[in-house]
């Protein structure tokens, strides 16, 4: 097991493609830790890098202690699930768990039980004797997932390991692989452009934007307090309100008059923006105290909550998450205000993170 | 969803069952559909027919006027004219079959040692300029190959490879490792790269990887590739006419042109050794039918 440190990793392909612009990440031993990012932001061209499948133009990669720039993948001691599994198609389960033991040379008994721990540990039993095309979409990618546990490597890597799995079966995956990286305690880096994957899995998420990192941090950090416009757009769904501000008297106002409560030390003469999380507005009653004017422009009966999009003078769009039990019609007239702390600012020019 | 070539052949059959839109017209268009093709098939098949026909006919039958269909007395003479000279041993026809397996068999096996990894790196690496690369590649087939027969055969002599298997064997390498690239180059874009890395992150070199487990995947498109190949040099014409002179380094096809155009044509034997120059290709195409139409339908199946 082993921590993995890139840093100012670049990656330019041949046809001049710069895939990663610039990224450092400092990956602690046994953490799971998730690249979270837009499709083409440079997120698998990162982890094959890290697996020494491509080659980084510059920066430098280091697994544990060793820096492996110039290893072949083979002598990295990683194991990496592939979107597309992978899996051997002449080769029965069995098989296809042996194989990168047999390449290792080990012993047969040892292959054997180590198989069948992996089997046991992925609950393959009746799958072992099966070809791949035999198996469905979620046991192909069990038995992928068993077959880079069998070798016990520092530690796996996953590119969006789920994306070819229905909703259902993704959810249980999810659970899964949670629980056994718990378990066995090794470095996981996991690749995905879900954001529910990437908050409920990982212990940290890095946020990935055209080839560089633009956050990393906890889930709850990340949904707290993103650390640019970016990824203020980027997490949540629906995402955060971004609604242009200006101090006043030391409140934080709209240009609406809709007032929020003001983060310590705002800068002063910068055009600010304030990311307002919908579950820290509340649609009122017309006319309710600290509310503005606003108008229901529809809403979206999730079950367990509604949410509200409604304009109020300026400002279009806004949306305000509710509990199912409040109700207003479309068009109806109504009050906002917000409810929550201090939310995060970010400076318009440079689309950073100010207070 | 991992698949094997095998299964992508599979579901070739299901394409027979015509969805509804394709029945309108029903009957009457599969009337007019067979007829059509009965007479293709009695257009291109009767040469055919009549070079069999000929080849076992005793030569009084071959000349008769009325043609003779059916009643004919059957003989295996040409056949037996075929591989023994006349007067005992070997013919000199049988040599130039035997010349024709070394040469076709030798320049295919070159070909695809040569094409398939060269297709492979293509397919797999980025090299410079690729898509000029490879255009250059096809170019070199794009013009007939009587074309540069007399430049080549220029070369040949200053080099000292006219008359010789040798010779024959280069050039039809150098005419079929072009098309061993771009066909199999097709295949390999087909095999998923994630089984490479998968195999290399296993813990072998780029070479095993490809050797054992993307050079599997790829039989069946080498086989349909090989085939192409070596019916093009087993029939090749031009070359082994011009480049060749003497019949211990002839191939069949100028060998059996050469049997034409004395005072008298002994038509039988033509048709005989035509018979016996076609089998082999016939049988090897039929062995491997599987695989040719695995290859050649492969591109079409989405993985
Ligand atoms: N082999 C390659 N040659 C040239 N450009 C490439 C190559 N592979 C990827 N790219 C480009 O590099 C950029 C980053 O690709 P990458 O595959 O790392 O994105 P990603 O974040 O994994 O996206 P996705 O979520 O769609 O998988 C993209 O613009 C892509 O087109
Ligand atoms: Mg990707």
């Amino acid at each position: 097991m082993a921590g993995i440190e890139v840093s100012a990793l670049h990656k330019r392909y041949p046809d001049g493609t710069v895939a990663v612009d610039h990224v450092d990440l400092s990956i602690r031993d046994g953490e799971l830790f998730v690249m979270l990012g837009p499709s083409g932001c440079g997120k698998t061209t990162t982890l094959r890098a890290v697996a020494g499948l491509e080659r980084q133009t510059t920066g430098d990669i280091r697994i544990g202690d060793t820096l492996v720039n110039d290893l072949p993948p083979a002598d990295r001691d990683i194991a990496m699930v592939f979107q597309f599994y992978a899996l051997y198609p002449h080769l029965r389960t069995r098989d296809n768990l042996a194989f990168p033991l047999r390449a290792e040379g080990l012993p047969k008994a040892e292959v054997r039980e180590r198989v069948e721990e992996a089997a046991r540990l992925m609950r393959l039993g009746p799958l072992l004797d099966r070809r791949p095309h035999r198996l469905s979409g979620g046991e192909q990618q069990r038995v992928a997932l068993a077959r880079a546990l069998v070798r016990r490597p520092r530690a796996f890597l996953m590119d969006e390991p789920l994306t070819n799995l229905d909703a259902e079966l993704r959810a249980d995956m999810r659970t899964e692989i949670k629980h056994l990286q718990g378990e066995l305690g090794t470095t996981m880096v996991y690749v995905t452009h879900d954001q529910v994957e990437a908050m409920s899995l990982g212990h940290r998420i890095a946020i990935l934007n055209k080839g560089r990192v633009e956050q990393i941090g906890t889930p709850l950090e990340v949904y707290d307090r993103p650390a640019s416009l970016f990824c203020a757009a980027f997490i949540g769904s629906p995402p955060m309100n971004l609604i242009e501000v200006e101090v006043a008297d030391g409140k934080l106002r709209s240009q609406g008059g809709l007032a929020l409560t003001p983060p310590p030390d705002l800068p002063r003469d910068r055009r600010l923006v304030a990311g307002v999380r919908p579950e820290a507005l509340e649609v009122t009653e017309p006319g309710a105290e600290h509310s503005v004017p606003a108008r229901v422009v529809s809403a979206e009966w999730l079950g367990d909550e509604i949410i509200y999009v409604v304009d109020h003078d300026g400002h279009r769009d806004v949306r305000v998450r509710m509990p199912p039990t409040v109700r207003f019609a479309a068009d109806a007239p109504v009050g906002l205000r917000h409810t929550g702390g201090p939310p995060p600012v970010y400076d318009v020019s440079t689309e950073e993170l100010v207070a | 969803m991992a698949l094997s070539v095998d299964e992508a052949v599979s579901t070739g059959p299901a394409r027979d069952h015509a969805p509804p839109s394709r029945r309108f017209g029903g009957r009457g268009r599969a009337v007019l559909e067979v007829a059509l093709l009965t007479v293709l098939a009695v257009v291109m098949l009767f040469p055919v027919l009549w070079m069999i026909e000929t080849s076992i006919k005793e030569n009084r039958d071959v000349y008769a006027i009325p043609a003779k269909f059916f009643d004919f007395k059957v003989t295996m003479e040409h056949f037996k004219d075929v591989f023994v000279a006349s007067g005992g041993g070997r013919s000199t026809l049988s040599a130039s079959f035997l010349n024709s397996v070394l040469v076709a068999g030798v320049s295919t096996a070159l070909a695809t040692v040569l094409g398939v990894p060269a297709a492979w790196a293509y397919s797999r690496f980025s090299v410079k300029a690729k898509k000029d690369q490879l255009f250059f590649i096809l170019s070199t087939r794009f013009m007939p190959p009587v074309v540069v027969v007399i430049p080549i055969f220029l070369m040949y002599r200053q080099v000292g490879l006219i008359d010789t298997k040798l010779g024959l064997i280069l050039i039809y390498t150098a005419f079929n490792v072009p098309f061993t690239i771009w066909m199999m180059k097709g295949f390999v874009d087909e095999v998923p790269a994630e089984y490479e890395d998968a195999a290399m992150l296993d813990g072998y070199t780029r070479l095993q990887a490809f050797w054992r487990f993307t050079l599997p995947l790829l039989l069946p498109g080498i086989a349909a590739t090989a085939v192409f190949a070596l019916i093009f040099s087993w029939n090749e014409f031009v070359f082994a006419i011009f480049l060749t002179s003497s019949d211990d380094v002839r191939t069949a096809p100028p060998a059996i042109a050469g049997l034409i155009g004395g005072t008298t044509v002994d038509w039988g034997l033509v048709a005989a050794a035509s018979v016996v120059f076609a089998l082999p290709v016939l049988v090897f195409a039929y062995l491997v039918r599987k695989h040719l139409v695995a290859g050649v339908t492969l591109g079409a199946v989405r993985r």
